[in-house]
């Protein structure tokens, strides 16, 4: 494979390729390096892209994972989700060109299906059966999902006030569910104390969390992808721990490297909610790290008070000519309302505030009529339903004409 | 005051493979001090230009200290010091 060993961020040190996630010499966090010297016909990778799996598994030669077989890979295929063209989103934000990555098409519905598929097939290679996380809710879906999928017994940690649509998409598939009393926080520090005890236990997002985060990178590789091998202007990214945030940036800049795509890494705009919007706050302040927070909002999802990738989050929007917004839980749900007239995508909370972060750079002139613009939404609107309880109005009538008729006379005099 | 430290696994191997010392503190920087005293190693491991390095959580009683007043956070006699990885989750 490609990938050569793991690399701390901070210091330097490198590790093989092995289950590990930190440092031990600074604590910093370890990330896959890579060796594409060897690619030298980039027509030829390009190719080979386009010729292969309909599924994010086309792109393996860039991900950590022992070759050279996709196709015998087993699970459930992530990732080719929908890039789709919104003219009536950009015409209602008063913008040139926008489009919607729209990653609810995934098999559990979000964009966890793409982190879990690299960290659960390294998790076999490395001769782990047992997947287990700490999550916001899509995790605990995709976890129990893919160790379904893979015949690996799961255990999936949870807060205990999680919307019950998620509960439920997570149990369904027969894993060890917990629900931890206390926020996501608690939880993961719990995981983190429970993954050092646990040795033969794949938590995706603690001990495989290098591998786990490198999928992130097929949303920026599908994005260039899908747009002829081009790249987008700028890009719209919510951040709860900044993973994918980061990752979408490394994606674009690993295809820009090797050659695949010309141009720069877009500028990147990440987006949280008021009530838990650690990186946003730092970005606002000027600061190079992020205060924890206790998290009140209604984007559960992104509810990470304490975002391990909080620094690179505030790094690459700096470096790229981005920012990092907020916005409340009353534009949460406006953007999830927004989205869904104008393009017909149905998202949950999270998607909510990228497109209502989107909304607020529009209205602010952040961004010129001229611009490609992506927005990536990660998650599914039937796993919030609460966000959109009460929204709106439906029309109740008998089964009669007239009923039927007086129902729109009454709406048409109001 | 007996304060108990449980070290993360990427830490055992600078405290002779133990999960956890018995200090004494009373304030949170005062027991990483006597942890230092008894196994120098940790010292840069945890710290950086005098505070904790920023990928270093330190909890007590669950809480992280972040919330309290950090280094400067009292201990009251048989606390628990929890030290962990702050790079995990998302």
């Amino acid at each position: 494979m490609a990938a050569k060993q793991l690399k701390c961020r901070e210091c330097g040190t490198e590790y093989p390729l092995e289950a590990r996630y930190v440092c031990s010499q600074c604590f910093g966090p370890l990330e896959v390096g890579y060796d594409h010297e060897h690619i030298s016909d980039v027509g030829e990778v390009r190719r080979r892209i386009q010729g292969g799996l309909q599924n994010m598994w086309r792109y393996h030669d860039f991900l950590p994972l022992e070759g050279p077989q996709p196709r015998t890979r087993t699970g459930l295929p992530a990732g080719c989700t929908p890039l789709i063209r919104a003219d009536r989103l950009a015409e209602r934000l008063g913008l040139g060109e926008v489009w919607v990555k729209n990653d609810a098409a995934n098999p559990t519905h979000s964009f966890k299906d793409r982190v879990v598929s690299v960290a659960a097939t390294r998790a076999r290679e490395l001769g782990f059966d047992t997947l287990a996380c700490a999550s916001t809710g899509n995790l605990a879906n995709s976890v129990a999902a893919y160790g379904a999928a893979l015949g690996m017994a799961s255990y999936v940690l949870i807060p205990a006030d999680l919307e019950e649509q998620k509960v439920l998409a997570t149990g369904v598939y027969g894993t060890n569910l917990v629900k931890v009393r206390g926020n996501y926080d608690d939880v993961n520090r719990l995981c983190t104390e429970l993954s050092g005890d646990r040795e033969n236990w794949a938590f995706v997002n603690i001990n495989m969390r290098p591998y786990y985060a490198e999928g992130s990178k097929t949303v920026a590789y599908e994005i260039a992808e899908q747009l002829g091998w081009e790249l987008p202007d700028r890009v719209v990214v919510p951040i709860a721990s900044g993973s994918l945030f980061t990752k979408i940036g490394k994606g674009f800049a690993e295809f820009i490297d090797v050659g695949l795509i010309d141009g720069d890494v877009p500028t990147m705009n990440g987006a949280q909610a008021t009530g838990c919007s650690p990186v946003a706050t730092a970005f606002r302040d000027g600061q190079d790290f992020c205060r924890p927070v206790k998290p009140h909002t209604i984007a559960k999802s992104l509810a990470i008070g304490n975002p391990a990738d909080g620094p690179y989050a505030l790094d690459l929007a700096r470096a790229t000519g981005g920012s990092i917004d907020m916005v409340d839980d009353q534009e949460i749900r406006a953007g999830i309302r927004l989205l869904a007239e104008t393009t017909g995508v149905f998202t949950e909370t999270a998607g909510g505030v990228t497109t209502a972060v989107l909304q607020k750079l529009a209205e602010s002139g952040a961004i010129g009529s001229d611009e490609r613009v992506v927005i990536v939404i990660t998650g599914e609107g039937l796993k919030t339903l609460d966000a959109v309880r009460d929204s709106f109005t439906a029309y109740e009538v008998d089964p009669t004409i007239d009923s039927f008729e007086a129902a729109f006379a009454e709406s048409a005099r109001v | 005051m007996a304060i108990t430290v449980k070290l993360p696994t990427q830490l055992r191997d600078a405290a002779g493979g133990a999960a956890s010392i018995e200090v004494e503190g009373a304030t949170v920087g005062e027991a990483l001090e006597s942890v230092f005293t008894s196994h120098g190693e940790l010292r840069n491991r945890l710290y950086q230009d005098g505070d904790l390095r920023r990928f270093v959580n330190v909890y007590l009683a669950g809480e992280d200290i972040r919330f309290l007043d950090g280094l400067q956070t009292p201990l009251p006699d048989g606390a628990e010091l929890t030290i962990l990885p702050a790079v995990a989750g998302g």
